[in-house]
C-alpha cells in the first residue's frame, strides 16, 4: 500500500498567513495557527510553513508560531524559508518542527545539504526546487522565491541533491504557482522519474481534479496545497462568524477568490481522490 | 502509583513533540540524560531520529547503556520510538555494522531499491496501516489497519515471530512495524505525529504497563 499525502502549505509573513501569485504579490488571509488547527482536525497528513519574507527580525515570530503549533498539532510540520546555517536548522527543529525545507542555502553551497543530512538525518532535510520553464523546454532553478536566476538545470539538480543526502524534494513550478491552472506535470514527472526519494508536487493546484490528473501521469508522493484549502476554510469561518483577520475583509467577504480556484475541504478532497483510485488516509 | 516517565535525551530525536504528546495523556515526562533520573523512572521512552551508529555512540558516552539494561531487566517498561525501536535490536547494517542494545533478537536492514521491478521510494515517508491480529494491551483501542505516520529507510527483522506486534506493507513490501516482548515495546512509526490514534498508543504505554 501507498497513500498519497495531502499537505496544506501555509505561506507566512510575520504573524500572518498570506497567499501570492508566482510566489509574489502577497495577500493576508489570517492567522496561521487557526488554519493549521483546522487542517489538523480535518485530516491533513502534514503541514508546511513557508516563511516568505524570512527577514531576520521576524524570525522570533516564526519560532513562536512553530512552537504554538507543535503543542497542539500531532502531525509532521516542515518549515522553510531563510534557513542559512546549520544552527538555523537546529533552532527550527528545537522550536518543534520535524523537517526543514532548504532552497537558497543549498544552491549557494551544495555541501550544506550533505552536512545537514548527516547531522540531523536525511529524512529531516527537504530540498525545495523552484523551477521556471525556459523557451527551449528546459527547467532552471531559481532562488529567493523565484526571483534569482541560477542557470542550474532543475532535473540535474534534483539528482545531485538526492546523492548529497536530501530525504525528500518539494517541486514548485514558479510559472504556475498561485494561478490555479494546474501543476506543471512535465516538470514533476521529469524530476520524479530521475530520483528515488519522495517528491512533493506544488504550484498551480486549482482543483481536486488537477491532483487526480497528476497521479495518472506521474508518480507523486504528496501534494502541497494552498489556495483551494485556504479559501475553503475562510468560507467556513466567515459562515461561522468566528473569523478575525488583518486582511482585506471586504475582499474575503465578497466570496471572490482567484478565478481558477475551486475550493474544497480536506475530507471531500480525500474522498474524491480515493474514488479516483488514489489512496489517501481517511 | 505515581508515573515517572523519563524521555532519554541522548542528542537525537524530536524530544519536544514526544514530550507534548505525553502531556496530552496527562503526564509530563522528565527529559534527561542523567543516570539518576533514569534509575528513578517508572517508564522509559527511547526516542531517536538519525543514524544508528551515532545513537549507540552517544548512549555509550553518556554511560546510559548499563543502567538502561538493568532497569529493563528489573521490569521497568521501555518504549522505543523510530530509531529508538531499532536500537532495541542486536545489530544494524546502517553505514557499517553497529551493535545495538540486544533486547530483541534480530537486525536492521535497508529497504530494497525496487520491488517487483518497480521503484521503491526510500525513505518511506507517509501514512500506512498497522496490521495486527492479537489484542495486545499496547494496542488497546487501535483497530487493525489504523494509519500511522512513518519516516524511515531501514526496517527491523526480528528473528522470533512472537516479538512482532504489527506488520505494515509499503508498496507491496511487508515488514515489521512494531515489536513487543514482556515489558518492552517498539514502534517504527511516530505516535507523536500520528494524530489522536498515536496519542492513544502513548496513553496505553503509560496506563497499561
Amino acid at each position: 500500500m501507498k497513500t498519497v499525502r495531502i499537505i496544506p502549505r501555509l505561506d507566512i509573513k510575520g504573524p500572518n498567513l498570506v497567499k501570492g501569485i508566482h510566489l509574489e504579490g502577497l495577500r493576508v488571509l489570517g492567522k496561521p495557527e487557526d488554519f493549521a488547527q483546522y487542517y489538523y482536525e480535518n485530516g491533513a497528513d502534514e503541514l508546511i510553513y513557508q516563511d516568505v519574507v524570512a527577514s531576520l527580525y521576524e524570525r522570533n515570530s516564526l519560532k513562536d508560531i512553530i512552537s504554538a503549533t507543535a503543542k497542539n498539532i500531532f502531525i509532521p510540520l516542515t518549515v522553510g524559508g531563510g534557513i542559512r546555517t546549520q544552527e538555523d536548522i537546529k533552532e527550527i527543529l528545537r522550536a518543534g518542527a520535524d523537517k526543514v525545507s532548504i532552497n537558497t542555502a543549498a544552491v549557494k553551497n551544495p555541501t550544506f545539504i550533505q552536512q545537514a543530512s548527516r547531522r540531523f538525518g536525511s529524512s529531516t532535510i527537504v530540498v525545495a526546487i523552484e523551477a521556471i520553464r525556459q523557451p527551449d523546454g528546459k527547467y532552471f532553478i531559481f532562488t529567493d522565491n523565484g526571483r534569482e536566476y541560477t542557470g542550474i538545470d532543475a532535473i540535474e539538480w534534483a539528482a545531485q541533491v538526492e546523492s548529497l543526502g536530501a530525504g525528500e524534494l518539494s517541486v514548485t513550478s514558479v510559472d504556475n504557482e498561485g494561478t490555479g491552472k494546474g501543476l506543471d506535470l512535465e516538470l514533476v514527472k521529469r524530476i520524479s522519474d530521475s530520483v528515488s526519494i519522495p517528491v512533493i508536487a506544488h504550484g498551480g493546484i486549482g482543483s481536486a481534479k488537477h491532483m487526480a490528473e497528476a497521479n495518472v501521469k506521474c508518480s507523486v508522493d504528496a501534494f502541497a496545497v494552498s489556495s483551494i484549502l485556504h479559501y475553503d476554510f475562510i468560507k467556513q469561518a466567515l459562515h461561522n462568524r468566528a473569523y478575525e483577520t488583518e486582511g482585506n475583509i471586504d475582499f474575503l467577504l465578497s466570496g471572490r477568490t482567484k478565478g481558477n480556484i475551486e475550493t474544497i475541504g480536506i475530507p471531500d478532497l480525500k474522498n474524491y481522490l480515493n474514488r479516483e483510485g488514489i489512496s489517501c488516509r481517511v | 502509583m505515581e508515573k515517572n516517565v523519563v524521555l532519554v535525551d541522548y542528542g537525537l530525536g524530536n524530544l519536544f513533540s514526544i514530550s507534548q504528546a505525553f502531556k496530552k495523556t496527562g503526564v509530563t515526562p522528565v527529559i534527561s540524560s542523567d543516570i539518576r533520573d533514569l534509575l528513578q523512572a517508572t517508564h522509559i521512552v527511547l526516542p531517536g531520529v538519525g543514524a544508528f551508529g551515532d545513537a549507540m555512540t552517544n548512549l555509550k558516552q553518556l554511560g546510559l547503556i548499563s543502567p538502561l539494561l538493568e532497569k529493563v531487566s528489573s521490569g521497568t517498561p521501555l518504549l522505543g520510538v523510530c530509531l529508538g525501536m531499532q536500537l532495541l535490536f542486536e545489530a544494524s547494517e546502517e553505514y557499517g555494522v553497529h551493535q545495538g542494545l540486544g533486547l530483541i533478537k534480530g537486525g536492521i536492514k535497508r529497504f530494497p531499491n525496487e520491488i517487483d521491478s518497480k521503484k521503491l521510494r526510500v525513505p518511506n515517508i507517509g501514512w500506512l496501516g498497522i496490521e495486527h491480529a492479537d489484542n495486545e494491551k499496547s494496542l488497546k483501542g487501535i483497530p487493525s489497519g489504523e494509519f500511522m505516520y512513518f519516516v524511515h529507510s531501514y526496517y527491523t527483522t526480528p528473528d522470533d515471530s512472537e516479538d512482532v506486534l504489527t506488520t505494515t506493507v509499503y508498496q507491496g513490501f511487508e515488514y515489521c512495524s512494531s515489536v513487543s516482548k514482556n515489558n518492552i515495546v517498539g514502534f517504527q512509526f511516530h505516535p507523536e505525529k500520528s494524530g489522536q490514534s498515536g496519542l492513544k498508543l502513548y496513553d496505553n504505554f503509560i496506563n497499561n504497563f
